[in-house]
């Protein structure tokens, strides 16, 4: 019963229908110009991009329903893939769970630092990854002395693992959507799920039933880093190269999923299927634009006014909603 | 700041002390500041002889004055609990029109006018989103950053403009009076300008209670989403500016122009002492982090530190800066009860 009226309220949302709505029609339109977009080729290819940005996403999402920003994200995906690189390249030997494991560890660890800096020291998140974005990423640079890892240097099962593809769906693309459905299963299931909602929603209630709000922000900082750290193996195997450089800027692309997605900047709100959606669509924009002759130079320019977009018809259904809350009051 | 309020009550502290501590601990940032600020200028003389020289240290002034003029307004707005994260993108738009319009009317002055204008109307969307649609400052900013940097792109793609009249260079390379720059000057103006307008007009108190409390200040009469709005503008036109300033010393346009700049100067106001909460901030304090940063980098560039370890100190210094201050204050609060 529960979980039926989260299903009805919370994926069937209008903002989660539009969206849908949204991504149809352009991918029909897309399709009708140049049927080679739905080739399951194109597709495949297509979900593989896609898949970094939904395991990002999704550990963001986390951040942001606690009323965190985590802006060290890509910074994090750069060091962690500099260090993962750099082991595979002196010690090729390494089994892959090891490494896998280790990244997901660096991650976690470095997540660790943003969170328990935000919970026990207390200074806004913002401030706080503003300054480890700059940290992380120069930590890669000095660990590799600027120099580049590239495929020649990396071992074949370091490439390897996220190509190969069972079912004809690759690790990669398989691996972000095993990710979605855990992801779901633990904010709607699970106690320190609820708890991240409840933490978002309103601290100082969250604190009356016992929900410690600083703790609850750390964790999701832990796991919102872990999954960074993940996806910094991940990117260095499926771009065959580490930089200094690695994913600059792409902590914004992973901020718009997310708004885009429904989550809501101010805590609180937000959903995996919405996310999905989020991602899905600025994949299906990503790869039409080459398609339909747009210079790359524009997609920026039309992925701010997608998301100025979306953003605004959010904060609109949002202070909709809050106002009905407001004129019915205990009755 | 609730947490504030709650712990003055439960100690039953009088509202004098409170005014009293709130003073210690202004004048001990400010102090803090100064003292960082002169033990570099120490290491940075030890480090090169020449440090000193009235000419090094107005050339060292270049590495902050752009950056800084941002900051002035930046640190209104965040005050006013507002932030702008697209100022780098302003710039960036900013210096493309200026280009272009150099390139078919080379008269300077139209130019200038040109970029302070698209700063303005840069700053006009950000705000119109934050007011009118409601949209969070950071989502909003997020977002015309992404439009601003695009259009620079998409508008110039990988092509340079640099058909600048010579009058131009004025700006970013000119001298208004023996080492004092052009640049130095225009800082120090604004500086003045902003400093006197939050702490000493009626509208800097209304903008301190925005930042402290935005539903009570309404209550209490002030026009918060006008000051929202023109604080937005105010912030654009300083991008505007401080491309002028930074398009003129470089001679050049290309679309990658000022990136990475809004980091810089949101980490300059925070390390200012400016509460990123709101309500909370001096002048002094971000003039005093501008100068610091400007030096600490102008140091690390003597002893031929890459760019990016310097931004990596960068972060360090402002999470140390903002995060010692909290916790010595828990320790000496945990010692007091005890």
């Amino acid at each position: 019963m529960s979980l039926r009226n989260a299903f009805l309220r919370n994926w069937i949302s209008p903002h989660n229908a539009m969206l849908a709505l949204l991504i149809l029609l352009m991918f029909a339109g897309v399709t009708a110009l140049y049927p080679q977009f739905a080739s399951g080729e194109n597709l495949r290819d297509a979900l593989d991009d896609t898949a970094i940005l939904i395991l990002l996403a999704l550990g963001q999402m986390l951040v942001i329903i606690t009323r965190g920003i985590d802006l060290s994200v890509a910074a994090n995906v750069a060091l962690t893939g500099m260090c993962v690189a750099l082991l595979n390249h002196s010690h090729p030997e390494l089994g892959m769970w090891i490494i896998v494991l280790l990244s997901i560890g660096i991650g976690a660890l470095l997540g660790l630092i943003n969170g328990l800096l935000v919970w026990q020291v207390n200074i806004p998140p913002i401030v706080v990854t503003l300054g480890t974005m700059a940290i992380y990423r120069g930590a890669a640079f000095l660990i590799s002395g600027g120099k580049w890892v590239t495929s020649g240097d990396m071992s074949e099962s370091f490439l390897g693992m996220v190509r190969s593809a069972n079912f004809g769906i690759s690790n990669l693309s398989a691996l972000a959507l095993l990710c979605a459905l855990g992801m779901w299963l633990f904010l709607t299931c699970s106690t320190s799920g609820r708890n991240l909602y409840a933490a978002g929603n309103n601290p100082s209630a969250a604190t009356y039933i016992g929900v410690n709000v600083g703790r609850t922000q750390c964790l999701a900082f832990t796991l919102c880093g872990a999954i960074a750290g993940l996806c910094g193996y991940l990117w260095a195997a499926r771009y065959a190269v580490a930089y200094t450089d690695t994913a600059n800027g792409f902590e914004l692309t992973v901020i718009a999923a997310c708004v885009i997605g429904g989550v809501s900047i101010i805590g609180g709100i937000g959903s995996v299927l919405g996310l999905l959606l989020g991602c899905l669509f600025l994949g299906v924009i990503k790869n039409a634009l080459p398609l339909l002759g747009v210079s790359p130079f524009w997609q920026t320019a039309i992925s701010g006014v997608v998301i100025l977009s979306a953003v605004i018809v959010n904060a609109a259904q949002t202070t909709r909603t809050r106002q009905k809350i407001l004129e019915e009051p205990a009755s | 700041m609730n947490r504030s309020i709650a712990s003055s009550d439960k100690t039953g502290v009088a509202q004098l002390s409170r005014w009293q501590r709130l003073w210690q601990r202004l004048g001990r940032w400010e102090t803090i500041l100064a003292l960082v600020l002169l033990a570099d200028c120490v290491l940075n003389a030890s480090l090169s002889p020449y440090f000193l020289d009235i000419n090094t240290l107005s050339d060292a002034t270049f590495n902050f004055t752009e950056k800084a003029l941002v900051a002035l307004p930046m640190a209104l707005l965040i005050i006013a609990g507002e932030i702008d994260i697209s100022v780098a993108a302003t710039m960036a738009l900013s210096s493309v029109v200026m280009g272009l319009v150099a390139a078919v009317y080379p008269s300077t002055p139209v130019i200038v006018i040109s970029g302070l204008v698209v700063g303005a109307l840069a700053g006009a969307l950000n705000g119109l989103l934050v007011t009118r649609f409601k949209v969070p400052a950071i989502v909003a900013t997020i977002g015309t950053m992404s439009l601003f940097r695009g259009i620079a792109y998409g508008v110039l793609g990988d092509r340079v403009l640099k058909n600048y009249p010579e009058s131009f260079a004025f700006f970013g390379q000119g001298y208004v009076l023996g080492p004092l720059s052009f640049e130095l000057t225009l800082f120090a103006v604004a500086a003045l300008i902003c400093g006197l307008y939050l702490h000493r007009t009626l509208h800097g108190r209304r903008i301190q209670a925005i930042g402290f409390n935005a539903k009570g200040a309404e209550m209490s009469g002030v026009r918060v989403n006008r000051y929202r709005f023109w604080l937005f503008v105010a912030t654009g036109v300083a991008a505007g500016m401080a491309s002028v300033l930074l398009t003129s010393r470089l001679g050049s346009t290309r679309p990658s122009i000022a990136q990475g700049m809004e980091l810089d100067i949101i980490s300059m106001v925070i390390l200012g002492g400016v509460a990123v909460t709101g309500g909370r901030g001096t002048i002094v304090g971000v003039v005093l982090a501008a100068i610091l940063m400007g030096f600490v980098t102008f140091g690390l560039g003597l002893i031929n530190i890459p760019g990016i370890v310097m931004s990596l100190l960068m972060g360090l210094l402002l999470i140390l800066v903002v995060g010692i201050p909290i916790l010595s204050k828990r320790i000496t609060q945990r010692r007091r009860r005890s």
